[in-house]
């Protein structure tokens, strides 16, 4: 049987592409690159946004690749389905992209924090979260300048009531989210979103001080194989 | 007539176009030579060089090219030096007088690294001074063919609660921050000092380094005529003009307002395309020389690739893109605008350079081909405007034996004992003190706003006490290695103040340290030298004093230079700052996963002090915070027993004794104990071996280290001390939730946590 095939999205200004591609090998997927100008998902099973600050934060965090032609051929696939997870800027592209509700802004601290966050799992009815236990405390890293997440609250309490909060900071709230929101889903589950970064807590040698984010891999992987 | 000139709205055509055939008809036209920094001697040797005027152009070149930021005419006969001094060493695969310098790391992996000061813009506009400081040192980085891979910071403010430190660190932190997360590399160390003396003169010192094969080294040269020049990355525009001559060169007085168009502004987006770009560039193997413009911009790119070519260039200036078209060619040359790389490439290579630049998005233009000549020839629409030996601006530029003696008051300084000096009675009290003191308070308010992880290959970062990367991920593809590096960088001015010589020795001496205590043998040296203005030959006794000992101690422990920077000029009015050498040192682990953690990783692990302690106390953190006094002479610097103990530290670390290390440095042994159980939050009970508790615990003695091992490895890690003669001191055990010396002081972690976070949120927001 030939391994589960994540794909990998590098856009302009994209950084955190190499590290969820190795973190995808590392729990033995393979992982497949996507190209921003390249409209074709080659035929994954399911697709890694990456963080960075793709074109500059030009406009607005993820405004512009949101447009790219790859992203015409993912906003369908995903909303038929297809596994997709976004992590950081790849949360603020699916945001963007209303694949997922509400936006995310300026951090309430005005500063860009790079910190290893206290985070409960809220959610495992997700491909990505599965293999965590609902109200799991885990460590992933937190890096960015617009991550406060905000929706307005009819938004939020929709997501409340259908359990699409899947991730809470816990232990302090690093960019003043409402509800303390480190990441949510759309209503099927598919698409997660997350500002924190499970590809930099998957070694013991670098990275995070925590592992914590081999569950993301994990999950998907067992999910893709079971399908 | 190309379109852009259409665009210059029917402007006469060139009437006042200062060509080379009008420098040749006008022969005593008055030049603006001084207001470009120039001396009239220099001017006329120029002239003699050309057997004519120069044209503006030519004019603008050699004010750019011959500036003490570009030339190091006051410095170059002391740093001659660091090659005439340099120790053998088999792992330098390029020396000084390259972008950067090269070392063989083993495996056929090579890592290029460098430092470099962009204090004088950072004090003008910190955020944009700061950020291009950043992305100018990742260009020289990435003009030797290599990935950049991590960057770090050593920074100097003026006191931190003076009104101007609230504006320029802040700024300065935003800046970096800024550029480097943008650009995706991992900022894994460096430093942050406060002194009085750097008010007006804030050091931003950035170093980059980089990871190639040893057998893709780029260099600048522009050999083979008939090869294209290409100039690729942002358009130019009137950034920083006259940045290099004026605003490195020039002392900062009132008027500095006036210069702040002068600073460049820097785009991370376009320099994030433009490293991809570089790296598939080499992959595909289409760049026969390569240069990064920064300081002197076109100028400089031009003459450099020129003189260490075939020798000769033809370049239209006019085919420069351009985002401001109203620019004059004079403006053209010394442009400084970011984000730009100029590459000589072959002509039948020319198609696929480009097909990879148009991949990334990134403007390309040929604007000129390597001659035969002899003569770097510029034309502007088929008028010539420079026609010049290139090398007579590159590398002939003035030399100056700039005249040096001790400064008045030198002697009555280092006779300012600190054992005048009260000593406390409460030294619990004195190390809460000196570790809330804003020099040895956590520095995470600042890097916290740095992206340590991207990448993923960090193994330590702040507050370790290098920086270490592993190597084997860095490019997909590439030769497994179970290598890593380890980076730090040192210095103290304080110590330099009293004492340049040792001064910079100790700068070494600790960056060496720092880099040993990870278990990284130490390869070679990159150094900023920090200084007022040369022309004080007070100012230079100090740099001639400390590129003399950084020298002398490169070679007694065996580490060459391989590049760096001379930043002079840092004062106001007549007031030098304190001399600052900086010093970068790159070290080598054979096996990353054996590298060792900061601090105590554990309970019941024995604490075990390396070296000797003496009472020193001459520019000490404790003298000060707690006198505010400088005076006396600095820590001796023992480079055999520095040496010693990396032999020890290494090797212990290949075989796997360490369970935590943590030199000793500012603040003594007493700073090292609270810091090591920071880390991880573990205590300490340790007894003291002096006969006075103040200096075993004060004390800046050099060649320091505390380490950690289980206590079934003590023997083995004592044999190997007693082999290398390096003194070893039980002094307790790891474990509990306070720091307790054993009838001196007892404090909880929690409470040492408090005092040591609350400083820099406390003045900075």
């Amino acid at each position: 049987m030939s391994a589960a095939r994540v794909g990998v999205v590098t856009f302009p200004g994209t950084l955190d592409d190499q590290d969820a591609a190795r973190a995808v090998r590392h729990a033995g997927g393979e992982a497949v690159p996507l190209w921003h100008a390249d409209p074709d998902l080659k035929g994954v099973d399911a697709v890694f946004l990456p963080g960075g600050f793709s074109y500059g934060d030009y406009l607005r965090c993820g405004a512009i690749s949101r447009f790219a032609p790859l992203m015409e051929e993912l906003i369908p696939a995903a909303r038929a389905g297809l596994p997709v997870l976004g992590t950081c800027n790849g949360f603020q592209i699916l945001c963007e992209a209303h694949l997922l509700p509400g936006a995310l802004m300026r951090n309430a601290g005005l500063h860009y924090i790079c910190r290893d966050q206290g985070i409960r799992v809220e959610n495992t009815a997700t491909p990505w979260t599965s293999d965590f236990t609902e109200g799991q405390e885990i460590v992933l890293p937190v890096k960015h300048g617009e991550g406060r997440y905000v929706a307005d609250e009819a938004t939020l309490s929709a997501l409340e009531g259908n359990g699409q909060i899947v991730f809470r900071y816990v232990g302090g709230n690093p960019n003043g989210s409402l509800n303390d929101i480190a990441g949510i889903r759309n209503e099927a589950g598919n698409i997660v979103g997350l500002m924190p970064h499970p590809e930099h807590a998957v070694e013991d040698l670098t990275g995070a001080p925590s592992t914590d984010g081999r569950g993301f891999f994990s999950s998907i992987l067992k999910k893709l194989v079971n399908l | 007539m190309s379109e852009r000139a259409d665009k210059r709205g029917g402007q006469e055509p060139e009437a006042h176009l200062d060509t080379v055939k009008r420098a040749e008809d006008t022969p005593g036209e008055r030049q603006p030579y001084a207001e470009l920094g120039m001396k009239t001697d220099e001017y006329d040797r120029v002239r003699d060089i050309l057997g004519r005027r120069p044209t503006s152009s030519e004019l603008a070149i050699y004010s750019v090219m011959w500036s003490e930021h570009c030339s190091y005419k006051s410095s170059k006969v002391h740093l001659r030096q660091f090659g005439t001094k340099a120790p053998e060493s088999d792992a330098l695969l390029v020396g000084m007088g390259e972008n950067a310098g090269v070392v063989d790391i083993g495996d056929g992996w090579a890592a290029t690294f460098k430092i470099e000061s962009h204090n004088h813009p950072s004090y003008v506009e910190p955020h944009q001074g700061a950020a291009t400081g950043v992305g100018g040192i990742v260009r020289d980085i990435m003009s030797m063919g290599a990935r950049p891979i991590a960057v770090m910071d050593a920074l100097r403010f003026g006191a931190a609660d003076a009104h101007d430190t609230r504006r320029v660190l802040p700024g300065v932190v935003e800046g970096i921050s800024h550029y480097g997360n943008c650009l995706g590399l991992p900022n894994v160390g460096g430093e942050v000092v406060f002194d009085p003396c750097y008010i007006g003169n804030p050091l931003v010192n950035a170093l980059c380094v980089g990871l190639l094969r040893k057998d893709q080294i780029k260099l600048a040269t522009a050999p083979g005529p008939g090869n294209k020049v290409v100039l690729f990355g942002a358009l130019t525009g009137p950034d920083g003009i006259g940045g290099a001559s004026v605003l490195a060169s020039a002392t900062f007085e009132d008027e500095s307002h006036a210069k702040r168009p002068s600073v460049q502004v820097g785009d991370p987006f376009m320099e994030k395309l433009l490293i991809e770009c570089c790296l598939e560039l080499y992959q595909a193997d289409v760049v026969v020389g390569i240069q990064d413009l920064g300081a002197a911009g076109v100028s400089c790119a031009t003459t450099e690739l020129a003189a260490k070519g075939t020798g000769g260039m033809d370049v239209r200036l006019d085919l420069v893109p351009l985002r401001d078209p109203s620019l004059r060619p004079e403006e053209i040359l010394m442009s400084e605008s970011q984000e730009r790389m100029m590459a000589v490439v072959t002509p039948d290579d020319i198609d696929a350079f480009m097909a990879i630049c148009t991949k990334w998005d990134i403007p390309a233009t040929v604007i000129g081909e390597v001659t035969d000549s002899g003569r770097l020839v510029m034309t502007w629409y088929g008028e010539t405007i420079v026609d010049i030996p290139p090398g007579t601006a590159a590398d002939d530029g003035p030399v100056y034996e700039r005249p040096f003696h001790e400064p008045a008051g030198q002697v009555a300084l280092n006779a300012d004992d600190p054992a005048r000096l009260a000593r406390p009675d409460d030294l619990r009290a004195t190390l809460l003190q000196l570790l809330g003191s804003p020099n040895l308070a956590s520095k995470e308010w600042v890097t916290s706003q740095y992206d340590r992880y991207v990448r993923g290959n960090t193994v330590l970062a702040q507050p370790a006490d290098a920086g270490v990367l592993r190597i084997s991920e860095v490019m997909p593809g590439a030769e497994e290695t179970t290598r890593g590096i380890a980076l730090s960088t040192d210095g103290n001015g304080r110590y330099a103040r009293l004492d340049p010589y040792a001064g910079a020795q100790l700068a070494l001496a600790e960056a060496y340290r720092n880099v040993a205590v990870t278990g990284a043998k130490p390869l070679a040296v990159t150094d900023c030298l920090n200084f007022g203005s040369p022309e004080d030959p007070e100012v230079m006794w100090q740099f001639a004093e400390a590129t003399r000992g950084l020298a002398d101690a490169c070679k007694a422990l065996g580490v060459p230079v391989t590049g760096g920077n001379v930043s002079f000029y840092n004062q106001t009015g007549s007031t030098p700052i304190h001399p600052t050498p900086v010093v970068g040192v790159l070290g080598v682990i054979d096996d990353v996963a054996k590298r060792v953690r900061s601090g105590f990783t554990g309970p019941d692990e024995k604490i075990i002090l390396l070296g000797d302690t003496e009472e020193e106390f001459g520019g000490s953190e404790w003298a000060h915070v707690a006198h505010g006094h400088l005076g006396g002479l600095p820590p001796q610097a023992d480079l055999e027993a520095e040496r010693a103990m990396g032999l020890v530290l290494t090797e212990a670390a290949s075989r796997g004794l360490l369970t935590g290390s943590h030199d000793l440095s500012d603040g003594g042994l007493a700073i090292a104990l609270a810091e090591a159980c920071l880390a991880q939050g573990v205590g300490c009970t340790v007894s003291l071996t002096g006969e006075d508790a103040f200096v075993d615990l004060f004390s800046e003695s050099s060649a320091r280290a505390l380490v950690t091992v289980a206590p079934e490895s003590f023997d083995a890690f004592a044999d190997l001390c007693a082999a290398h003669e390096v003194p070893c001191y039980g002094l307790g055990t790891t474990g509990g939730t306070s720091l307790t010396v054993e009838g001196v002081l007892d404090v909880p972690v929690t409470e040492l946590r408090e005092t040591h976070t609350a400083t820099l949120p406390g003045i900075f927001g």
